[in-house]
Parts: structure tokens; sequence; C-alpha cells
């Protein structure tokens, strides 16, 4: 294990990257199958509720149709891969690692076939922490996802840890 | 109409039934291809160790954050919805582990025309250890609301 003390540093380019909010990434339009196999995949290995699969059953829901989960990734499988993927633009040394800290997501519209999701990303907060592992940097970054007809789909706080 | 629970039908102390799972590499490569999640700690045992984690590979966090909205949707049915749901990963899933979500009711309250239901949420390991503490928020059908409404067509 290597705790590099570097990486758990807050640096000027990172202050400076504080509250600046990425370019718009736009998803592809949501497919019908992007749903289906997201649901089999955490429901695995039990057949996931209808309501991710079976267009006539969720015709008779509240819904009117398909909805996806509320985790749903939308952003999955890039013909293009974005060169940037924001916020994680810092040089990672050899011996650096990171972990997934956790996150707070609030939802809003849900996601059906056929929407095409927007996603701006900012890093909202940076902090100094030791953790078992050694020191660490948590990296708190706010994402917004929005949909065609500029409805809040979601909110999301995520916590990044290097180490 | 999938209706499972009403608000008027749970109270603050109630646990909702668990949603357990013990993955493995069939669950974590079923993941990382359709989250496009392709991580070596998740996939190397060799990088998992390099990464500290003596015991190699382990899970991913947005697969137990997915497995706490998979025990809140077969609770609440297809009519209620998620409005917030928020965990920290306090501990990593090593493979085979067992994992249980498990959910207990904190707080009820009507907010304008909402059905608000509170959880304290965790998924636990097979020997009782907390790994993933967190929060949902709720919304949940109203029988008093539904009749309520039903009156006034």
């Amino acid at each position: 294990m290597t705790a590099d003390k570097a990486a758990a540093r807050i640096t000027q380019e990172m202050r400076d990257r504080l509250n600046v909010w990425s370019e718009p990434r736009i998803s592809p339009p949501v497919d019908l199958s992007d749903i289906r196999r997201w649901a089999i995949a955490v429901y695995w290995p039990e057949t996931p509720p209808r309501l991710y699969w079976d267009v006539e059953y969720a015709k008779t829901t509240r819904w009117g149709s398909v909805i996806a989960p509320r985790e749903f990734n939308p952003f999955a499988w890039p013909a293009v891969r974005p060169a940037d993927m924001m916020p994680s633009k810092f040089k990672r040394d050899p011996g650096e690692h990171s972990l997934n800290g956790g996150q707070t997501e609030t939802y809003g519209a849900q996601i059906r076939v056929g929407d095409v999701i927007t996603a701006r990303f900012a890093l909202v907060k940076l902090e100094e922490r030791a953790i078992k592992l050694g020191p660490a940097l948590f990296r708190y970054t706010e994402t917004r996802w929005t949909n065609q007809r500029d409805e809040l789909v979601k909110s999301r706080i995520g916590i990044s840890i290097r180490y | 109409m999938a209706y499972k629970v009403y608000f008027e039908d749970v109270n603050v102390g109630d646990q909702v039934p668990t949603f357990v799972r013990q993955p493995d590499f069939m669950h974590w490569n079923r993941f990382a291809a359709v989250n496009d999640e392709f991580v070596y700690l998740h996939m190397d045992d060799e990088a998992g160790r390099d990464g500290g984690n003596k015991q190699g590979a382990f899970g991913m966090g947005n697969l137990r954050f997915a497995y706490l909205h998979n025990m809140l949707r077969e609770w609440m049915g297809d009519e209620a919805e998620v409005r917030e749901l928020s965990v920290q990963f306090r501990a990593l899933n090593q493979k085979r582990e067992v994992l249980t979500c498990s959910g207990v009711i904190a707080e009820k309250k009507v907010e304008g025309a909402h059905h608000l239901v509170r959880l304290a949420l965790d998924v636990t390991n097979q020997d009782g250890k907390s790994t993933t503490p967190g929060h949902a928020v709720v919304v949940l059908p109203s029988r008093r609301a539904m009749a309520q409404s039903a009156q006034q067509q």
C-alpha cells in the first residue's frame, strides 16, 4: 500500500477549478434495451421488475410507460470517449489510488425511452483528511442532469477519495 | 396498478424487507458492462492488492447503491418513487460477501400533496458489519389522499 502525501494535497490548480461548471455532455437517446439490460444487471440473478422492461405492463402504472431505475446511467458507452472526464483532470502519480466515498442523489423527472440527458459537473468542495489507508483528499463533485424538456432529472453530490 | 404499501400503513421504526445478494465477478462484470465501469480495482486481484486491499479486486459502490434502490422498489411497489438516496461507502465489498440491504423508517411527514417517508439505510456484510450507511426519502401513495381525490371526481 502506498500513501502518497502529494496525492492527498489540495493544489492551487484544484482550488481554481472550484465551482467552475463543465461544458455539457449529452447522452445518446435512451433505448428500451439500455433500461432492460441495466435492470437485469442490478437484479441479477432474479428477474427485474416489469416496470423496467414490459411496455404493456408499464402502460398500466401511473408512469404510463417504462421508466429507468433511478440509478440508471445514460452516459455509458459513448461512441467518442471524452478525453477529459471532468473533473478528474488532475494528474495521477504512480502509487496513487482513488475510492468512491459515497453520494447523495436527489431525483426529479423520470428517465424514459427516447430521453436525451444533458449533464454538467462542477467540483464544489475539497477536503484533506486522514483515512485508514493514509492521508487522503476528498473531492466533492456536483452533477446535474436535465432532459430534453430542461426538467431536472437528478442532482448528485459524489465524493471521490484520492490517497 | 401495483400498490404495495401506503403512507398510512407505515410507522416510524418499521423495518422494510431486506434485499440480499452475494456478488462475485458474475455480478460485477454484468454491472461493469451496463455502467461502462471497467476499473482495474474491480476486475483484477493484482490491481486490488496494489490498491491496498489484501483480498484483491473488490465490488463497486455503485452496485451497492443500486441494490438499495432495488430494496426500496420491491418494498414500495411500482407506483411509489424515490426522491433522494444518500450513502457513504465505509468499507469495501469483498468477493462473495453476503450483502444485506436494510431500511428502517425514521420519519413520516406530509409536504403539500406529497406523503414523504425518510428511511435510515445500510448494507451490512455477513459479519453484520455496516458498509454503506445512508438514508432515503420516498413518496408513498396515500389512501386518504386517493379517497379524497376520488370523491372530488
